[in-house]
């Protein structure tokens, strides 16, 4: 990560690596965030992309089925653009860093961490939220209340989108496996137990509600 | 007056029922709105700049091209020249712009020019604190000298358990619009009645003048009462910007920094006793840390207060770090760590199984018949006669299995409360308290006791919390939210109902004092079918309504709630030694908590506490770096938490029995989160065969001890 550097910005007062810093000398289209791509692409000077921003610019994302429109700075992730300017905030910003998984959303069927991706490469994506999740009245949301699978509830839509999106991929699990499954979130008040239990009933009710 | 008492239990119909949290559906469909989700049309973005130094001097602080950067509305100076900073994150200025971004743009054109001082960082070395140590007196009680002497084992070592943060998953923060000198406040906050005022001494305006409002917060843990320097700025910014309303919430970075800790807890302690395992004496030399403020001294020796001879030393040091808040029992799981490790290793010494030991002493606490029969129980549960070894032998390859025992007491009496019970002509019920529901449940608990009293189902009630323009009640610390508002909530409706009765006695023909509210109906004591249904009395009103409070008098609680609540977990560990790793296999609690209104939110507390616990035994530790005089890890990658699958498995316990429940309600908070991080370090102390003096107990310390190295 060491060798991204931004000439135009040498003011920086920064006390060590700040990815706000980071993404704001960032600002490519085209996503190349979080895949491995970035270091190399970067130390090979690579044909210059196609450059947005620093200035707000028009986007289109795909969210829980439908279009929506908004602007923001190319620097802004997906978390923040949903929570301050469409008014989703069902996802939370806890840690900020891809770590806690409070902010989970499903992208393009693959569960990911919002804070992680920047609104301009969500587009075209189908973007599913706790919104979208819970509007289809989806068997984990009641099941996480039947367990008293929350206590204070800030990291309860990470988690809810997150055993949703397991349950996708892995449909009646056994308590093993959402111990295996649902290791990229964290909760704070320890409400794992319930969630172990709330994933495994909900898994019941998919599976029983196939065979009906 | 009416006799307010608990109903019998057997007689209880809604409370003692396993109850599912009421706001349980907004949650989970996040559709509950938190202070962070707040978005206010025409909202402002404030940041902070912080010091980057542990211990400095302003110079001076230019704001000019801030003030200038396109978008800023707003632009103060918290800490001005000449002010002496005293840790790394201390608020330095904050501004407050139309976006976050811009706002983080801005703030980092604001020059400050600081006079670098010396900084101390660290306490665990006392000989490297200098000036910061500062003694408290000796207290000695009998003759331990001479205890000693006579000891049959003496056991003498020194533990540590490090400074850890709340880490609230919501950060501190608030959303604050402030116009002429009226505030609209939507704090993350444990104190809606009592936040408010302390905002407007802030703000110097009368308190009056700050309407709270708060639904939910992102957890709290005892850090979230004051208004905070934040809080205040970010009002002034909102003024400054024609009332814009101004949202700031730490980021994660300095929510671990400054927004507040556990203090640290070291102690040299020395514990002797007879052959048969009594305890006759016990010095301890201890030392803390929480900040700037120092270190008061954790409750030694904790629980086994009546040890006959004993001599305690403390030292208190002032660090260049962030300050202690209220954490989640303050300074009990530290007292409880470094006692109950003594024992331990004192039963070690006596090639006793530490059980017995434990058992042997119960005469030395204040509840020897509930300790007695809660270690029994705890033992039963994980089946310790069958499967503990003495240290070091209970081998499988390379993987050593372990149990121990951890030991808990608490007050938890209910704080003063008071509440409003309406009941409207339609037959609808409200009950109102300035009270917050931290996640534990507080909502629901306020249902079920005015269901209970009116003789209703919970849904016919509507609870009102989050908001100072209901009656005040106190703050969520100290686990006495649950006895406070049971009380208030159980005296206002049963008020709200005598007015009921009054209306209904006549036209049922019978005395007001002869009726009774079962099952929906207001019908006459031991005549069923002499009544009316709750809707046809509710009607009866005609176009009033039924107004009246409760209140929770602290010092005449009726009956109604109590403190005083004792606690034992018990721990299975496996721990590999190539490896150093430690896993948990069980923890088991059993928990005494008085009259419980709701089992199921009740043992989720409990259950959370335990999960606490196995983060803090683990994982957690704020670590310093006397170089930078910095928080190392400040962000959620290396301060760690426990996952899903790093807890084992855990089993609850509640002692829900009459002896119990006639004490009254008694707060859960804090008593369950207390013995788990002394019940996992004996564990790995009986799988490994040597104490592993330090928490947390990370690979790194297991391998130390393992190979006898100390790691300071």
């Amino acid at each position: 990560m060491s060798s991204i550097k931004d000439p135009e910005n040498p003011k920086k007062p920064t006390t060590g690596f700040s990815r706000r810093g980071f993404m704001r000398g960032v600002g490519l289209s085209g996503g190349v965030l979080g895949t491995g791509l970035l270091e190399q692409e970067a130390t090979a000077a690579p044909p210059t992309p196609s450059v947005s921003g620093p200035a707000a610019v028009p986007i289109t994302l795909q969210i829980n089925g439908k279009a929506v429109k908004t602007s923001v700075e190319p620097r802004e992730t997906l978390l923040d653009t949903m929570r301050n300017s469409l008014d989703l905030t069902a996802a939370k910003r806890v840690c900020d860093r891809g770590t806690c998984g409070a902010c989970t959303v499903i992208v393009s069927g693959k569960v990911m961490y919002s804070c992680t991706i920047l609104a301009i490469d969500a587009q075209g994506k189908e973007i599913e939220t706790l919104e979208g999740i819970s509007a289809k009245n989806h068997p984990i949301i009641a099941a996480f209340v039947a367990n008293d699978a929350q206590q204070c509830g800030y990291c309860t839509p990470g988690f809810v989108v997150a055993s949703k999106g397991f349950l996708d991929k892995h449909p009646n699990p056994t308590y093993e496996d959402v111990k295996k499954g649902l290791g990229g979130n964290l909760c704070r008040c320890g409400t794992y137990m319930g969630i172990r239990q709330a994933v495994v009933d909900a898994g019941k009710q998919l599976k029983g509600g196939r065979n009906a | 007056m009416p006799d307010y008492s608990w109903p019998p239990m057997e007689k209880r119909r809604v409370i003692g029922k396993r109850t599912s949290r009421l706001e349980g559906p907004a949650k989970a469909s996040g559709k509950a709105k938190y202070a962070s989700d707040q978005n206010p049309q025409g909202l402002l973005h404030a940041v902070l700049l912080t010091s980057p130094h542990a211990h400095a001097r302003v110079k001076s602080v230019d704001i000019t091209a801030a003030q200038k950067f396109p978008g800023v509305t707003g632009v103060r100076v918290i800490s001005g020249p000449g002010t002496e900073v005293q840790w790394a994150g201390t608020e330095i200025a904050i501004l407050a712009a139309t976006s976050e971004g811009i706002a983080r743009d801005a703030v980092a054109l604001i020059k400050v020019d600081y006079e670098v001082l010396p900084h101390v960082v660290r306490e665990n070395d006392l000989s490297k604190v200098g000036n910061r140590a500062k003694a408290a007196g000796e207290q000695v009680t009998g003759d331990p000298d001479e205890a000693f002497k006579g000891a049959a084992a003496i056991s003498e070592n020194l533990y540590s358990i490090p400074v850890i943060t709340h880490c609230c998953l919501e950060p501190h923060g608030q959303v604050v619009a402030m116009k002429g000198d009226k505030v609209e406040y939507w704090p993350s906050t444990q104190a809606v009645s009592t936040v408010g005022g302390d905002l407007a001494r802030g703000l110097e305006i009368p308190a009056a003048n700050v309407h709270v409002q708060m639904d939910h917060v992102g957890g709290g843990f005892g850090g979230k009462f004051p208004a905070d320097r934040w809080g205040v700025e970010s009002a002034q910014l909102s003024k400054m910007s024609g009332g814009r309303p101004v949202k700031l919430f730490l980021d994660r970075e300095t929510e671990l920094t400054i927004a507040g800790v556990r203090p640290s807890a070291f102690a040299n302690i020395k514990i002797g006793a007879k052959k048969d395992g009594t305890i006759v004496a016990w010095q301890s030399q201890s030392w803390a840390s929480g900040g700037f403020g120092g270190g008061g001294m954790p409750p030694l020796p904790y629980v086994f207060t009546k040890i006959p001879n004993y001599r305690l030393n403390h030292t208190a040091v002032s660090l260049n770090a962030g300050s202690a808040r209220a954490w989640r029992a303050p300074n009990n799981p530290q007292a409880s760590f470094l006692t109950c490790s003594a024992l331990d290793d004192l039963a070690a010494k006596l090639n006793m199984d530490p059980l017995d030991l434990f058992l042997k002493n119960v005469d030395l606490t204040i509840r020897p018949d509930t300790y007695r029969s809660q270690l029994n129980k705890a033992a039963e549960m994980i089946e310790w006669k069958k499967n503990w070894r003495p240290r070091g032998e209970n081998k499988d390859g390379v993987m050593r299995r372990g149990l121990g025992i951890g030991i808990a007491t608490w007050g938890g009496a209910g704080h003063a409360s008071k509440a409003r019970t309406t009941i409207h002509p339609d037959g609808s019920v409200e009950v109102e308290l300035g009270s917050q529901d931290l996640g534990s449940g507080t909502r629901t608990v306020i249902a079920m006791v005015a269901a209970e009293t009116l003789g209703l189902n919970i849904g016919q009630i509507k609870v009102k919390i989050g908001d100072n323009i209901y009656p005040v009640s106190g703050p969520s610390g100290g686990s006495t939210t649950v006895g406070g508002v049971s009380s208030s909530t159980r005296k206002a409706s049963m008020n709200a109902l005598q007015k009921l009765f009054e209306v209904a006695g006549p036209i049922i023909g019978a005395p007001p004092d002869r009726l009774e509210a079962v099952d929906g109906k207001i019908r006459m004591i031991g005549n069923p079918d002499k009544g009316m249904s709750w809707q046809q009395a509710c009607q009866k009103l005609g176009v009033n309504t039924i107004t009246e409070m409760g209140e929770n008098d602290t010092k005449r609680t009726e009956g109604l709630n109590t403190g005083g609540a004792s606690g034992i977990q018990m721990a299975d560990v496996s721990v590999d030694i190539e490896t150093g790793v430690v896993k948990m296999n069980k923890l088991v609690a059993v928990q005494d908590c008085g009259l419980v209104i709701n089992p199921k939110t009740a043992e989720s507390q409990v259950l959370g506490a335990c999960i606490m616990s196995v983060c803090s035994a683990l994982m957690e530790e704020r670590i310093m770096d006397q170089q930078t005089g910095r928080v190392l890890n400040a962000d959620m990658e290396f301060y760690k938490l426990a996952g899903i699958a790093d807890i084992g498995d855990i089993v609850v316990h509640m002692d829900i029995a009459p002896e119990h429940d006639k004490r009254g309600v008694i707060g859960l908070g804090e008593p369950p989160a207390v013995p788990g991080v002394a019940a996992i370090a004996n564990a790995v102390a009986n799988a490994i065969g040597v104490r592993v003096p330090s928490v947390p107990v990370t690979p790194k310390n297991v391998l130390a001890a393992l190979n006898g190295r100390r790691i300071a």
